[in-house]
């Protein structure tokens, strides 16, 4: 599904290398999750895979399926099927939550040839999928995000990757600020999306996530560069040990 | 919203040379001029004639014309401006449940119009009651607009006072079941109106007006509203899109205790416009909320909007905000001048003023001057103005989620004007701006 090939990534503005020969490839139906040290380069890649601005591509390639995503506009990859749930969900004043989501879906669907959804039927499905997130009606009809708390941001990033059904899942940090229930009903909502046909790349400073949404590698990363891939026991081990002895051991 | 310095006035360059000499100017002026006498109008009218004369028209060294140029307002008549009727918008406000007022380039319309009677509000018109020797309004009108000329002379709204062609006259005694909807229309290519309306809001008296619709090539429009105790007032204006004109526009308002102003401009394009709002708060908690919301886009015809405010506080816990957006596209023009004056013993004041500029290219530019001028100790009164550009952040997070480009910028335009629309009141109008706003960007948005 998605193909990371020694990818150099450097600031534009600065002489900033940030990430220095990533590799990485996450199978369909698979869950991938990425630990690492603070500033290692986590969110830059994130960034760079949906398309941010402010980055330069030195050298390697990201591909979907095959096709390179590099060249593609943010809502082109979106409409490939790529979905980023932000480190930290954006405040839109002024903007309706379902309006916006409401806009995304349809938007995307055009972009896949597929029928707009009238708003009887968005509605019914936005309702479902908010009731299991316990996303309440009043959040869906404020400016998105505006006055949420941290949790509740969180809870609509997974919300709206629901009701994208996206097939390569980001998560940047999905866990950080969640309380222990809505940990919970996050990763029911994950693990409810889980199927063959799509992947998921969870990173995370925490072991916890991983008990609820279970990987099927873990991969290290440390100063822009994939240093250790394993099982789920990796996981554990950066919770008990650090990273101290795992990256004197990749040299 | 990044912000980026204010552009101080000192870098702006003089956009005015070679103009008449100012008596000259004035002269031309008047002489092109209808100056309708007689009946109950006719002592304001000569009065505000005479202190015009005293007053001249702006030069290019007037201070408060210094971000705006003022010959298109100084000139003795209108250019002709072609306008195709097919291309009027539908009506903005729907009709139903609306009280509506024709006016064609300026004069009333009764045939056009609906029924004046309706209960808790008295309409007549300036032409339908100049022949009377006696009005309600005699004794008000004008009398705003000359409080209004101190500190500040203010000699288009003395013109206008002298020359005005037409306009309502609404007295407002109780809560009448529907809003005023005054909708312009234009006939002639070359119309120069000049609309004057007197509304006075007696005690505890609360209503509504809109106006909408396209006014003439040049207009010049008066607002006087005197609200007595415990008076509420919205008023509501939407400028058209397909109207590029050249607009001067005054507001004088005078705020007794306990009553409440509130005014929202939408503005979309326009070739030089600006809007005076001149707001006097005379009695004890008094509230006076003044908002605009503006599009300009450069591309569509030459844009310069100027918007100029002047609050005076003159009693106790008076609250205000002025609440100016404009969004500049293409090498457009924004102005703001906004001034909280307030009054020894005006104690326990709030005073609030925020002026912002999206400029959506480098080419567009923002002129602000804001100012606060206070007298007494006990007062909480803010100012701020920004100028930044689209948030990337925003834009990013909009994109990512598959919305495509031009989409999300109509969405982080919406984001940045909703402060202003906030201001409305009433939900069900606001919700007519902007689905009106939404739409309008949507079309416009590639271009
Ligand atoms: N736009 C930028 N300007 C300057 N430095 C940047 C920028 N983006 C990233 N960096 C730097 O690149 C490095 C990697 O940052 P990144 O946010 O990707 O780290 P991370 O692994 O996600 O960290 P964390 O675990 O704290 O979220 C950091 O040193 C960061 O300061
Ligand atoms: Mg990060």
């Amino acid at each position: 599904m998605l193909k990371i090939d020694n990818l150099h990534v450097k600031l534009e503005e600065e002489d900033k290398q940030i990430l220095k020969g990533l590799s990485l490839e996450v199978p369909a139906g698979q869950v991938h999750a990425i630990m690492g040290p603070n500033g290692s380069g986590k969110s830059t890649l994130s960034y760079v895979l949906s398309g941010r601005d402010g980055y330069e591509v030195t050298d390697g390639d990201a591909t979907l399926d095959g096709e390179s995503l590099l060249e593609m506009e943010p809502e082109e990859r979106a409409a490939a099927g790529l979905f980023l749930a932000f480190q930290y969900p954006v405040e839109i004043p002024g903007v309706g939550n379902m309006t916006f989501l409401r806009t995304a879906v349809n938007a995307q669907r055009k972009a896949r040839g597929q029928d707009e959804l009238s708003s009887g039927e968005f509605l019914k499905i936005v309702r479902a999928k908010a009731k299991d997130l316990q996303i309440d009606a009043e959040m869906l009809k404020r400016p998105v995000n505006v006055g949420f708390s941290g949790g509740e941001k969180k809870r609509n990033e997974i919300l709206q990757m629901a009701m994208l059904e996206p097939r390569m899942c980001i998560m940047d940090e999905t866990d950080s600020g969640l309380d222990v229930d809505a940990m919970r009903l996050v990763s029911e909502g994950v693990n409810a999306l889980r199927d063959a046909g799509r992947s998921f790349l969870v990173i995370t400073h925490y072991q916890r996530l991983l008990n609820h949404i279970k990987p099927d590698v873990v991969h290290i990363m440390s100063n822009g560069r994939i240093v250790k891939s394993g099982g789920p026991e990796l996981a554990l081990e950066v919770e008990e040990n650090g990273y101290g002895d795992l990256l004197a051991e990749a040299g | 919203m990044s912000d980026v310095a204010v552009k101080s006035k000192d870098e702006v360059t003089p956009q005015v040379s070679g103009a008449p000499k100012a008596e000259n100017a004035l002269d031309a002026r008047l002489a092109a001029l209808p100056l309708p006498k007689g009946g109950w109008l006719a002592d304001a009218r000569a009065e505000a004639l005479a202190r015009l004369r005293d007053m001249g028209l702006p030069g290019p060294r007037d201070e408060y014309w210094r971000f705006t140029d003022p010959r298109p307002f100084n000139a003795p008549s209108a250019k002709p401006l072609p306008f195709e009727p097919a291309a009027e918008e539908s009506p903005l406000f729907s009709a139903d449940d609306k009280l509506t007022l024709v006016f064609v380039d300026g004069q009333f319309d009764a045939e056009a119009s609906d029924d004046l009677s309706l209960d808790g509000i008295e309409i007549s018109t300036l032409s339908g009651t100049q022949d009377q020797a006696e009005h309600w309004a005699k004794g008000l009108y004008g009398a705003l607009e000359l409080a209004g000329q101190n500190p500040v002379s203010r000699p288009f709204a003395a013109l206008n006072t002298a020359a005005a062609q037409d306009g309502l006259l609404i007295r407002v005694t109780g809560k009448p079941a529907k809003p005023i909807h005054v909708l312009h229309r234009r006939a002639a290519e070359d119309a120069d109106v000049v609309w004057h309306h007197v509304i006075r809001v007696e005690e505890g008296a609360e209503a509504t007006l809109l106006e909408t619709g396209m006014v003439g090539a040049r207009s010049n429009g008066v607002i006087e509203a005197d609200l007595a105790k415990g008076a509420r007032l919205h008023m509501i204006a939407a400028k058209r899109a397909v109207d590029p004109k050249v607009g001067l526009s005054h507001v004088f308002a005078r705020v007794a205790e306990g009553a409440s102003l509130k005014s929202f401009v939408l503005s979309v394009n326009g070739n030089v416009m600006r809007n005076e709002a001149v707001v006097d708060m005379v009695g004890d908690d008094a509230v006076a909320h003044v908002a605009a919301a503006v599009l300009g886009d450069q591309n569509i015809g030459p844009f310069h909007h100027d918007d100029t405010v002047f609050i005076t506080h003159g009693a106790l816990r008076g609250e205000s905000r002025q609440v100016y957006k404009k969004v500049l596209k293409n090498g457009a023009t924004g102005v703001f001048q906004g001034k909280i004056l307030v009054k020894p013993g005006a104690q326990k004041t709030d005073g609030y003023q925020i002026s912002q500029a999206l400029l959506l290219d480098e080419r567009s530019q923002f002129l602000a001057k804001p100012e606060l001028e206070i007298y007494a100790d006990d007062v909480k009164c803010s100012h701020g103005s920004t100028t930044g550009a689209i948030d990337e952040t925003a834009l990013f997070y909009l994109r990512s989620r598959g919305v495509p480009y031009e989409r999300a910028i109509v969405f982080l335009v919406l984001s940045f004007l909703a402060d202003a629309l906030e201001e409305i009141e009433d939900e069900g109008l606001r919700g007519q701006i902007n689905d009106r706003l939404e739409a309008w960007l949507t079309t416009r948005a590639s271009q």
